[in-house]
């Protein structure tokens, strides 16, 4: 991928901090591929709108540009879209699941059998799922027993804003996963002696568009509204670009689902509700880290810094990451675990959560899709490879 | 002399193979050779396209096909013995198929491409019959003839063929190879291509001077197949046509209309030798004279004008260049479909949007957007005038007038 103007400006920066800055992976095409399915994707133009927008280019190497359509053509393969799983039914014996019974947008449920039960859903809802089914001993955070919902973990995310006077960053011009990183202050990448905190995170130039409405920076102290914060708009607009930090996230006691007492979905189930808030651990790293990063953007000279390192406590309405982790987490005893590590639910052996986030026993430092991607063929290849010939418990506890 | 002999010989040992053949054939309809040969023959003809409804049963009927003269729909012709055609005996399936004629003798109407079966050897028609008598039955009854009175009188289609119907197998060119004379079948009388791209008369009836010179049909314009190098696929080769053909895209080309059911339903599930067959005859259908333009003025103001919208509506998958990207996003430059002289199919995509064909060679069926929403007639008109006119395309100016017009033809039809 080519980098924009601003992420170049952090490497040469990084370098002279005595980092070692590189072009964060990006599942983005840099040129026009025929992937191995006959699926063409095309070139990506850098129009900033790759997160949170599906892509016209066919550059982002998503499941609907790279297979759902080579997979429509099996025989075997069907859809049922605008659909919504609300169960996995299970035998009498509670140990083998039969079927799913899903709902449709006229509100009819249907029973869909199946011999082989796969979660492919966000991690919150595989969650939710499990626990809606029953399959599995829900975590109580009193007792410290049961599984379900247990390891939930949220992302450390921290940032530094700069502006320059000079310098026209045009930030509107990116991908999803542009941008240069430094990964020296991940996990154990550096030294932790006296730094009174565990993990890390990596850091970079990975602002992924300067979309309108959205993105409005402006120096510190201006009016908050007014022509005074519209002129402040449009001449820092252009100049302005956000470093952020990744940081990695424990997973503690008191922070886990549940299903909510009190509040019901649309269907009259109850709730899923996440109890969490950062603890000092994440609180330091994060302060350290955004640091750290400060010192790099300094060097990029700009006219004005922010640095904004996260703070206590965790707030739902301001939006700092989609990356939640654990729930249903991977491990190897069934009184701490929810699946084996073939993501295979040690209770019921016929169902699999084949790499959603929600198996991650902690959020580790960087963002997970590539380790979900990774787990999703670990998986498969132990289902055809393993289980289809003996179906059964593919590890015994 | 030793050369009329020999002619006549062929011709003589022609004659008895044809009735080894036919007597094969009678002695043996039920064999799998048979039934598995008219299966393929049945997907080059394309008979799914209007005797099978999007997700209906296989030849069940009931596909609406709108003419210029009304709307008519194809029949059941599953072996269901009263819905379908499984009472019929294989002669008067041959009659429908070489003169136009069901059973009893009533007249079809041609949206039925009689005019082009007719040319099929009975040996390919018994065999499609025998393919069809194995699919499952089905009951419905479909009233195919839903024209207005008078045209629908049946009847009426006597005076049509004696008009404008020539009944005759096609008659093997012996001056050619065999692989152009099996790519003339396939074009003339199995794929039916001209019941699109030949333009027609005021009565339906096809433009022979016009021969596969291009026609609009059900909102698009079916283009010129000739090998006319700017406004035919003469640019193309043999390679290239058997690609499209085969997957409904190529190095500049992505399907768009009718043609990309053509493609899933019938070419794409062709043999790599009849497509190829197919491409070389059309490629032999060189124009006597080259159609000439002279590209508009890149100062001219509608360019200037069409350049700036291209340039923030199109250039990102096009490419300031034209070029396009291979198999996802079309080639502009030198683009038939671009410089013909109809631009309904260019106006439309553009107003409506498009959607190629999805194969097993290329699944992706890659989509363009509608930009009829965000651009105004006169801006549409721009933009079409300056990728008509521009990276070495020479075409007509598009007014707003036109495609207003394409506009208006759009929102009342359902195509």
């Amino acid at each position: 991928m080519k980098q924009p103007y601003g992420a170049m400006l952090f490497a040469d920066a990084a370098h002279k901090v005595g980092h070692s800055p590189f072009p964060m992976p990006a599942a983005t095409l840099s040129q026009a591929y025929v992937n191995p399915l006959g699926m063409r994707l095309g070139q990506c133009t850098f129009c900033g709108f790759c997160d949170k927008f599906g892509c016209g280019n066919y550059a982002k190497s998503s499941p609907q540009t790279c297979v759902l359509p080579a997979l429509m053509r099996f025989p075997n393969f069907s859809v049922r879209t605008e659909s919504e799983v609300l169960r996995i039914n299970l035998d009498s014996t509670g140990r083998r699941a039969t079927s799913v019974t899903y709902i449709d947008t006229s509100g009819e449920e249907w029973e869909q059998p199946g011999d082989l039960i796969l979660l492919c859903a966000f991690s919150f809802f595989n969650v939710e799922l499990m626990l809606h089914s029953k399959i599995g001993t829900p975590y109580d955070p009193r007792t410290g027993q049961g599984v379900v919902g247990r390891n939930y973990a949220y992302q450390t995310v921290s940032g530094v804003n700069i502006i320059f006077k000079d310098k026209i960053l045009n930030p509107f011009i990116a991908a999803g996963a542009s941008g240069m990183m430094v990964d020296d202050y991940n996990g154990d990448n550096f030294d932790h002696s006296n730094l009174g905190f565990v993990g890390g995170g990596y850091m970079g130039a990975t602002q992924t568009g300067a979309r309108p409405i959205s993105t409005r920076p402006v120096p510190v102290g201006t009016a908050k509204w007014g022509s005074e914060w519209k002129k402040a708009t449009a001449e820092t607009y252009r100049k302005a670009l956000t470093l952020a930090v990744h940081g990695s996230c424990y997973s503690y006691r008191d922070c886990f689902l549940d299903l909510d007492p009190t509040y019901k979905d649309r269907f009259g189930r109850p709730l899923m509700r996440m109890t969490f808030d950062f603890h000092n651990n994440e609180l330091k790293m994060s302060d350290y880290l955004t640091n750290c990063l400060a010192d790099i953007a300094r060097a990029m000279k700009p006219t004005e810094i922010a640095v904004d390192p996260r703070k206590g406590p965790y707030t739902v309405t301001i939006y700092q990451s989609t990356h939640n982790t654990g729930g249903t987490a991977m491990g190897t005893d069934p009184t701490t675990s929810v699946v084996n590590r073939y993501c295979q639910s040690w209770d019921v052996s016929n169902v699999f959560i084949p790499g959603g986030a929600s198996v991650f026993p902690q959020n580790h430092g960087y963002n997970p899709t590539d380790t979900v991607g990774a787990l999703a063929f670990w998986t498969a290849n132990a289902i055809t490879t393993e289980y289809l010939k003996s179906p059964g418990p593919l590890v015994q506890a | 002399m030793t050369c009329a002999r020999s002619l006549w010989m062929r011709v003589a040992a022609l004659v008895t193979a044809l009735l080894i053949t036919r007597a094969a054939a009678a002695a043996d309809l039920q064999s799998f050779e048979t039934v598995a040969r008219g299966r393929y023959l049945a997907v080059a003809a394309d008979c799914a396209a209007c005797h099978t409804k999007p997700g209906g049963k296989l030849f069940a009927g009931g596909v609406a096909l709108d003419t210029p003269f009304g709307t008519l729909v194809g029949p059941n012709i599953t072996p269901d013995s009263n819905a379908g055609i499984g009472a019929w005996t294989d002669d008067e399936f041959v009659a429908a198929l070489h003169d136009g004629r069901g059973r009893g003798g009533i007249r079809l109407f041609p949206a039925m491409p009689y005019p082009a079966y007719t040319k099929m050897t009975r040996g390919d028609a018994l065999a499609i019959r025998a393919y069809l008598q194995t699919v499952e039955p089905v009951p419905d009854k479909i009233e195919p003839d839903q024209l207005p009175f008078p045209l629908s009188i049946r009847l009426n289609m006597a005076v049509w063929n004696a008009l404008n119907f020539k009944p005759g197998r096609l008659k093997p060119d012996p001056s050619k190879p065999a692989e152009w004379n099996r790519g003339r079948y396939l074009v003339d009388a199995l794929g039916h291509c001209g019941t699109c791209h030949t333009p027609k008369t005021s009565l339906g009836a096809d433009n022979d001077s016009s021969y596969l010179q291009g026609a609009v049909l059900q909102g698009w314009f079916a283009p010129n197949i000739t090998a006319d190098s700017r406004k035919g696929i003469g640019g193309w080769s043999v390679d290239q046509l058997v690609s499209y053909l085969k997957t409904g895209v190529n190095v500049d080309a992505i399907a768009t209309g009718g043609m990309t059911e053509e493609i899933v339903h019938s070419s794409s599930k062709m043999t790599d030798d009849d497509l190829k067959a197919i491409a070389v005859y059309l490629k032999s259908l060189v124009p006597e004279r080259e159609s000439v333009s002279a590209a508009l003025a890149a100062s001219d103001p509608r360019m200037v004008a069409g350049q700036a919208i291209y340039k923030d509506n199109c250039a990102a998958c096009h490419t300031d260049a034209g070029t396009g990207t291979s198999g996802l996003f079309a080639r502009l430059a030198g683009s038939h479909t671009v410089q013909s002289d109809d631009p309904t199919t260019l106006i439309r995509v553009v107003l409506k949007g498009s959607r190629g064909a999805g194969t097993a060679g290329a699944p992706t069926a890659p989509a363009m957007p509608s930009f009829g929403w965000r651009l105004t007639d006169a801006q549409v008109a721009s933009v079409l005038t300056y990728t008509r006119n521009s990276w070495g395309n020479a075409a007509s100016r598009i007014s707003a007038n036109q495609v207003n017009s394409i506009k208006a033809r759009l929102a009342s039809s359902s195509n």
